[in-house]
Protein backbone atom coordinates (compact mmCIF):
# COMPACT_ATOMS: atom_id res chain seq x y z
CA UNK A 1 0.00 0.00 0.00
CA UNK A 2 2.96 2.68 0.73
CA UNK A 3 4.65 2.10 -2.76
CA UNK A 4 0.61 2.75 -4.54
CA UNK A 5 0.51 5.59 -2.14
CA UNK A 6 3.92 7.09 -2.92
CA UNK A 7 3.14 6.47 -6.81
CA UNK A 8 0.06 8.11 -6.50
CA UNK A 9 1.98 10.97 -4.95
CA UNK A 10 4.74 10.92 -6.91
CA UNK A 11 2.78 10.93 -10.58
CA UNK A 12 -0.02 13.29 -9.14
CA UNK A 13 2.35 15.87 -8.19
CA UNK A 14 3.69 15.82 -11.65
CA UNK A 15 0.92 16.11 -13.76
CA UNK A 16 -0.36 19.19 -11.46
CA UNK A 17 3.28 20.76 -11.85
CA UNK A 18 3.41 19.91 -15.79
CA UNK A 19 -0.35 21.11 -16.28
CA UNK A 20 0.87 24.73 -14.34
CA UNK A 21 4.20 24.68 -16.34
CA UNK A 22 1.55 24.34 -19.52
CA UNK A 23 -0.03 27.42 -18.65
CA UNK A 24 3.17 29.76 -17.61
CA UNK A 25 5.68 28.48 -20.14
CA UNK A 26 6.48 31.77 -22.03
CA UNK A 27 7.44 29.55 -25.22
CA UNK A 28 4.17 27.70 -26.23
CA UNK A 29 6.69 25.09 -27.88
CA UNK A 30 7.79 24.20 -23.92
CA UNK A 31 4.42 24.37 -23.32
CA UNK A 32 3.27 21.69 -25.74
CA UNK A 33 5.83 19.75 -24.37
CA UNK A 34 4.75 20.19 -20.39
CA UNK A 35 1.41 19.01 -22.18
CA UNK A 36 3.20 15.53 -23.02
CA UNK A 37 4.54 15.21 -19.79
CA UNK A 38 0.90 16.15 -17.78
CA UNK A 39 -0.70 13.65 -19.98
CA UNK A 40 1.93 11.04 -19.99
CA UNK A 41 1.89 10.80 -16.02
CA UNK A 42 -2.20 10.79 -16.19
CA UNK A 43 -1.93 8.10 -18.15
CA UNK A 44 0.33 6.76 -14.84
CA UNK A 45 -2.58 7.53 -12.39
CA UNK A 46 -4.97 5.56 -15.10
CA UNK A 47 -2.99 2.55 -14.82
CA UNK A 48 -3.01 2.98 -10.72
CA UNK A 49 -6.64 2.80 -10.93
CA UNK A 50 -7.02 -0.16 -13.01
CA UNK A 51 -7.85 1.89 -16.16
CA UNK A 52 -4.94 0.38 -18.47
CA UNK A 53 -6.91 0.36 -21.72
CA UNK A 54 -7.57 4.13 -21.09
CA UNK A 55 -4.33 4.83 -20.28
CA UNK A 56 -2.66 3.53 -23.35
CA UNK A 57 -5.04 5.42 -25.39
CA UNK A 58 -4.38 8.41 -23.75
CA UNK A 59 -0.43 7.95 -24.07
CA UNK A 60 -1.45 6.76 -27.96
CA UNK A 61 -3.77 9.84 -29.00
CA UNK A 62 -2.77 12.60 -26.86
CA UNK A 63 1.09 12.06 -26.84
CA UNK A 64 1.34 10.52 -30.44
CA UNK A 65 -1.63 12.56 -32.42
CA UNK A 66 -2.54 16.07 -30.58
CA UNK A 67 0.61 16.53 -29.06
CA UNK A 68 2.58 16.47 -32.60
CA UNK A 69 -0.39 18.19 -34.35
CA UNK A 70 -0.07 21.29 -31.49
CA UNK A 71 4.14 21.14 -32.01
CA UNK A 72 3.49 21.02 -35.81
CA UNK A 73 0.91 24.36 -35.53
CA UNK A 74 3.08 25.86 -32.93
CA UNK A 75 6.63 25.09 -34.70
CA UNK A 76 4.40 26.40 -38.28
CA UNK A 77 2.97 29.72 -37.60
CA UNK A 78 5.90 32.19 -37.49
CA UNK A 79 4.34 34.67 -34.51
CA UNK A 80 6.34 36.76 -32.31
CA UNK A 81 5.21 35.04 -29.20
CA UNK A 82 6.13 37.90 -26.95
CA UNK A 83 3.86 40.03 -28.20
CA UNK A 84 0.82 37.22 -26.71
CA UNK A 85 2.29 37.51 -23.45
CA UNK A 86 1.14 40.69 -22.92
CA UNK A 87 -1.22 40.79 -20.43
CA UNK A 88 -0.16 38.09 -18.14
CA UNK A 89 0.66 40.28 -15.09
CA UNK A 90 -2.71 41.99 -15.63
CA UNK A 91 -5.28 39.04 -15.42
CA UNK A 92 -2.89 37.50 -12.92
CA UNK A 93 -4.64 38.59 -9.39
CA UNK A 94 -8.34 37.99 -10.90
CA UNK A 95 -7.31 34.87 -12.85
CA UNK A 96 -5.93 33.47 -9.15
CA UNK A 97 -8.55 34.35 -7.38
CA UNK A 98 -11.01 32.63 -9.53
CA UNK A 99 -8.83 29.38 -9.18
CA UNK A 100 -8.31 29.50 -5.64
CA UNK A 101 -11.98 29.69 -5.40
CA UNK A 102 -12.66 27.21 -7.96
CA UNK A 103 -10.17 24.37 -6.26
CA UNK A 104 -11.53 25.33 -2.85
CA UNK A 105 -14.90 24.75 -4.21
CA UNK A 106 -14.66 21.62 -6.21
CA UNK A 107 -12.21 20.01 -3.52
CA UNK A 108 -15.05 20.97 -0.69
CA UNK A 109 -17.67 19.09 -2.40
CA UNK A 110 -15.08 15.69 -3.58
CA UNK A 111 -14.21 15.59 -0.13
CA UNK A 112 -18.19 15.18 0.88
CA UNK A 113 -19.02 13.05 -1.66
CA UNK A 114 -16.02 10.54 -1.54
CA UNK A 115 -17.06 10.48 2.69
CA UNK A 116 -20.55 10.41 2.41
CA UNK A 117 -23.69 7.98 0.62
CA UNK A 118 -23.49 5.33 -1.68
CA UNK A 119 -19.69 5.90 -1.79
CA UNK A 120 -19.55 5.50 1.63
CA UNK A 121 -20.26 1.34 1.22
CA UNK A 122 -17.75 1.02 -1.26
CA UNK A 123 -14.78 0.67 0.94
CA UNK A 124 -12.67 -1.05 -1.40
CA UNK A 125 -9.84 1.13 -2.24
CA UNK A 126 -9.41 2.38 -5.16
CA UNK A 127 -7.13 0.18 -8.22
CA UNK A 128 -8.70 -3.38 -7.38
CA UNK A 129 -8.41 -4.07 -11.05
CA UNK A 130 -6.76 -7.29 -11.82
CA UNK A 131 -9.19 -9.52 -9.56
CA UNK A 132 -11.68 -10.32 -12.76
CA UNK A 133 -10.69 -13.03 -14.89
CA UNK A 134 -11.63 -10.22 -17.66
CA UNK A 135 -8.47 -7.59 -18.42
CA UNK A 136 -9.80 -4.47 -18.54
CA UNK A 137 -9.47 -3.97 -22.26
CA UNK A 138 -11.61 -6.71 -22.94
CA UNK A 139 -14.17 -5.47 -20.35
CA UNK A 140 -14.52 -2.15 -21.44
CA UNK A 141 -15.08 -3.88 -25.51
CA UNK A 142 -17.96 -5.96 -23.99
CA UNK A 143 -19.60 -3.03 -23.26
CA UNK A 144 -18.55 -0.66 -25.71
CA UNK A 145 -19.81 -2.78 -28.62
CA UNK A 146 -22.97 -4.17 -26.81
CA UNK A 147 -24.81 -1.10 -24.77
CA UNK A 148 -22.76 1.87 -26.43
CA UNK A 149 -22.50 0.31 -30.24
CA UNK A 150 -24.45 3.68 -31.27
CA UNK A 151 -22.52 5.83 -29.36
CA UNK A 152 -19.63 4.33 -30.54
CA UNK A 153 -20.72 5.05 -34.34
CA UNK A 154 -21.62 8.65 -33.52
CA UNK A 155 -18.21 8.52 -32.64
CA UNK A 156 -16.48 7.71 -35.47
CA UNK A 157 -18.94 10.13 -37.28
CA UNK A 158 -17.46 12.89 -34.90
CA UNK A 159 -13.94 11.89 -35.84
CA UNK A 160 -14.73 12.00 -39.58
CA UNK A 161 -16.75 14.94 -39.67
CA UNK A 162 -13.67 16.01 -37.60
CA UNK A 163 -11.14 14.98 -40.59
CA UNK A 164 -13.08 16.01 -43.16
CA UNK A 165 -13.70 19.88 -41.36
CA UNK A 166 -10.08 20.26 -40.72
CA UNK A 167 -8.60 19.21 -44.66
CA UNK A 168 -11.40 21.65 -46.09
CA UNK A 169 -10.04 23.97 -43.39
CA UNK A 170 -6.56 24.18 -44.21
CA UNK A 171 -6.80 22.88 -48.11
CA UNK A 172 -5.98 25.70 -50.64
CA UNK A 173 -5.36 26.11 -54.11
CA UNK A 174 -2.13 27.76 -55.05
CA UNK A 175 -3.44 30.21 -58.28
CA UNK A 176 0.33 30.28 -59.51
CA UNK A 177 0.49 26.75 -59.56
CA UNK A 178 0.05 24.26 -62.44
CA UNK A 179 -2.11 21.24 -62.08
CA UNK A 180 -2.92 18.12 -64.24
CA UNK A 181 -6.66 18.94 -64.63
CA UNK A 182 -7.69 15.36 -65.89
CA UNK A 183 -11.54 15.98 -67.28
CA UNK A 184 -9.78 18.68 -69.77
CA UNK A 185 -7.18 16.08 -70.92
CA UNK A 186 -10.02 13.82 -71.49
CA UNK A 187 -12.29 16.60 -73.25
CA UNK A 188 -9.60 17.14 -75.85
CA UNK A 189 -10.02 16.92 -79.21
CA UNK A 190 -7.92 16.86 -82.22
CA UNK A 191 -10.05 20.05 -83.03
CA UNK A 192 -9.05 21.81 -80.05
CA UNK A 193 -6.31 20.44 -79.81
CA UNK A 194 -4.19 22.02 -83.09
CA UNK A 195 -4.39 24.75 -85.79
CA UNK A 196 -3.17 24.90 -89.00
CA UNK A 197 -1.87 27.96 -90.37
CA UNK A 198 -1.81 29.12 -93.86
CA UNK A 199 1.99 30.43 -93.99
CA UNK A 200 3.37 32.32 -97.10
CA UNK A 201 7.11 31.35 -98.05
CA UNK A 202 9.53 33.95 -96.30
CA UNK A 203 7.32 34.24 -93.50
CA UNK A 204 7.63 33.09 -90.14
CA UNK A 205 4.07 32.34 -87.71
CA UNK A 206 2.99 35.20 -85.30
CA UNK A 207 0.28 35.06 -82.99
CA UNK B 1 -3.03 4.98 4.16
CA UNK B 2 -4.65 4.10 1.73
CA UNK B 3 -5.34 5.98 -1.66
CA UNK B 4 -8.92 6.14 -2.24
CA UNK B 5 -11.56 8.17 -4.13
CA UNK B 6 -11.45 11.70 -2.94
CA UNK B 7 -7.27 11.95 -3.65
CA UNK B 8 -8.09 11.44 -6.89
CA UNK B 9 -11.25 13.61 -7.27
CA UNK B 10 -8.78 16.71 -5.29
CA UNK B 11 -6.22 15.62 -8.40
CA UNK B 12 -8.76 16.36 -10.85
CA UNK B 13 -10.00 19.40 -9.36
CA UNK B 14 -6.65 21.31 -9.17
CA UNK B 15 -6.23 20.20 -12.82
CA UNK B 16 -9.44 21.72 -13.92
CA UNK B 17 -8.66 24.28 -11.45
CA UNK B 18 -4.97 25.15 -13.40
CA UNK B 19 -7.03 25.21 -16.97
CA UNK B 20 -9.77 27.52 -16.10
CA UNK B 21 -6.57 29.72 -14.77
CA UNK B 22 -4.57 29.02 -17.63
CA UNK B 23 -7.41 30.61 -19.94
CA UNK B 24 -7.72 33.26 -18.09
CA UNK B 25 -4.21 34.61 -18.09
CA UNK B 26 -3.22 33.42 -21.35
CA UNK B 27 -6.08 35.26 -22.95
CA UNK B 28 -4.11 36.81 -26.02
CA UNK B 29 -2.31 33.47 -27.14
CA UNK B 30 -5.04 30.79 -28.42
CA UNK B 31 -2.88 27.82 -28.87
CA UNK B 32 -2.29 28.22 -25.01
CA UNK B 33 -5.74 28.21 -24.82
CA UNK B 34 -6.60 25.51 -26.47
CA UNK B 35 -4.02 23.62 -24.27
CA UNK B 36 -5.75 24.58 -21.39
CA UNK B 37 -8.84 23.47 -22.55
CA UNK B 38 -7.55 19.83 -23.39
CA UNK B 39 -6.19 20.07 -19.66
CA UNK B 40 -9.67 20.60 -18.25
CA UNK B 41 -10.44 17.57 -20.41
CA UNK B 42 -8.18 15.43 -19.13
CA UNK B 43 -9.34 16.42 -15.20
CA UNK B 44 -12.91 15.44 -16.13
CA UNK B 45 -11.33 12.17 -17.55
CA UNK B 46 -9.45 11.64 -14.30
CA UNK B 47 -12.74 12.17 -12.81
CA UNK B 48 -15.08 9.53 -14.94
CA UNK B 49 -12.28 7.25 -14.72
CA UNK B 50 -12.20 7.25 -10.21
CA UNK B 51 -15.51 7.29 -10.05
CA UNK B 52 -15.61 4.23 -12.88
CA UNK B 53 -13.13 2.28 -10.95
CA UNK B 54 -14.79 3.21 -7.78
CA UNK B 55 -18.26 2.36 -8.02
CA UNK B 56 -16.93 -0.53 -10.49
CA UNK B 57 -19.21 0.55 -13.43
CA UNK B 58 -17.30 0.21 -16.76
CA UNK B 59 -19.70 2.96 -18.22
CA UNK B 60 -17.26 6.14 -17.13
CA UNK B 61 -14.14 4.43 -18.83
CA UNK B 62 -16.22 4.30 -21.71
CA UNK B 63 -17.66 7.58 -21.54
CA UNK B 64 -14.09 8.71 -20.85
CA UNK B 65 -13.21 7.17 -24.25
CA UNK B 66 -16.18 9.30 -26.08
CA UNK B 67 -14.53 12.21 -23.95
CA UNK B 68 -10.94 12.15 -25.46
CA UNK B 69 -12.79 11.11 -29.26
CA UNK B 70 -14.47 14.72 -28.92
CA UNK B 71 -11.18 16.36 -27.54
CA UNK B 72 -8.86 14.86 -30.56
CA UNK B 73 -11.43 16.51 -32.72
CA UNK B 74 -11.90 19.28 -30.89
CA UNK B 75 -7.89 19.93 -30.91
CA UNK B 76 -7.26 19.00 -34.94
CA UNK B 77 -10.23 21.65 -36.03
CA UNK B 78 -9.56 24.23 -33.35
CA UNK B 79 -5.73 23.90 -34.68
CA UNK B 80 -6.91 23.73 -38.42
CA UNK B 81 -8.96 27.03 -38.29
CA UNK B 82 -6.24 28.85 -35.95
CA UNK B 83 -3.75 27.99 -39.14
CA UNK B 84 -6.52 29.26 -41.34
CA UNK B 85 -6.50 32.84 -39.17
CA UNK B 86 -3.10 33.12 -39.56
CA UNK B 87 -3.60 32.60 -42.96
CA UNK B 88 -5.87 35.65 -43.86
CA UNK B 89 -4.21 37.48 -41.16
CA UNK B 90 -0.62 36.87 -40.60
CA UNK B 91 -1.33 37.19 -36.31
CA UNK B 92 -3.05 35.18 -34.10
CA UNK B 93 -4.11 37.76 -31.62
CA UNK B 94 -7.43 36.82 -30.14
CA UNK B 95 -8.61 40.32 -29.36
CA UNK B 96 -7.99 41.28 -32.71
CA UNK B 97 -10.25 38.54 -34.03
CA UNK B 98 -13.53 40.88 -35.25
CA UNK B 99 -13.38 40.66 -38.57
CA UNK B 100 -16.77 38.87 -38.63
CA UNK B 101 -18.08 41.68 -36.28
CA UNK B 102 -21.47 42.90 -38.68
Amino acid sequence: MALQAIAFYLMAAVTVAAGFCVVSARNPVHSVLWLILSFFSAAGLFVLMGAEFLAMLLVVVYVGAVAVLFLFVVMMLDVDFTALRQGFARYMPLGLLIAVFLAAEMVLVSATVAGRGAAKDNETPMASGADSALSNAEAIGRVLYTDYIYFFQAAGLVLLVAMIGAIVLTLRHKPGVKRQVISDQVLRTPKTGMRLADLKPGEGISE
Amino acid sequence: MTIGLAHYLAVAAILFTIGVFGIFVNRKNIIVILMSIELMLLAVNINLVAFSVYLGNLAGQVFAMFVLTVAAAEAAVGLAILVTFFRNRGDIAVDDASMMKG
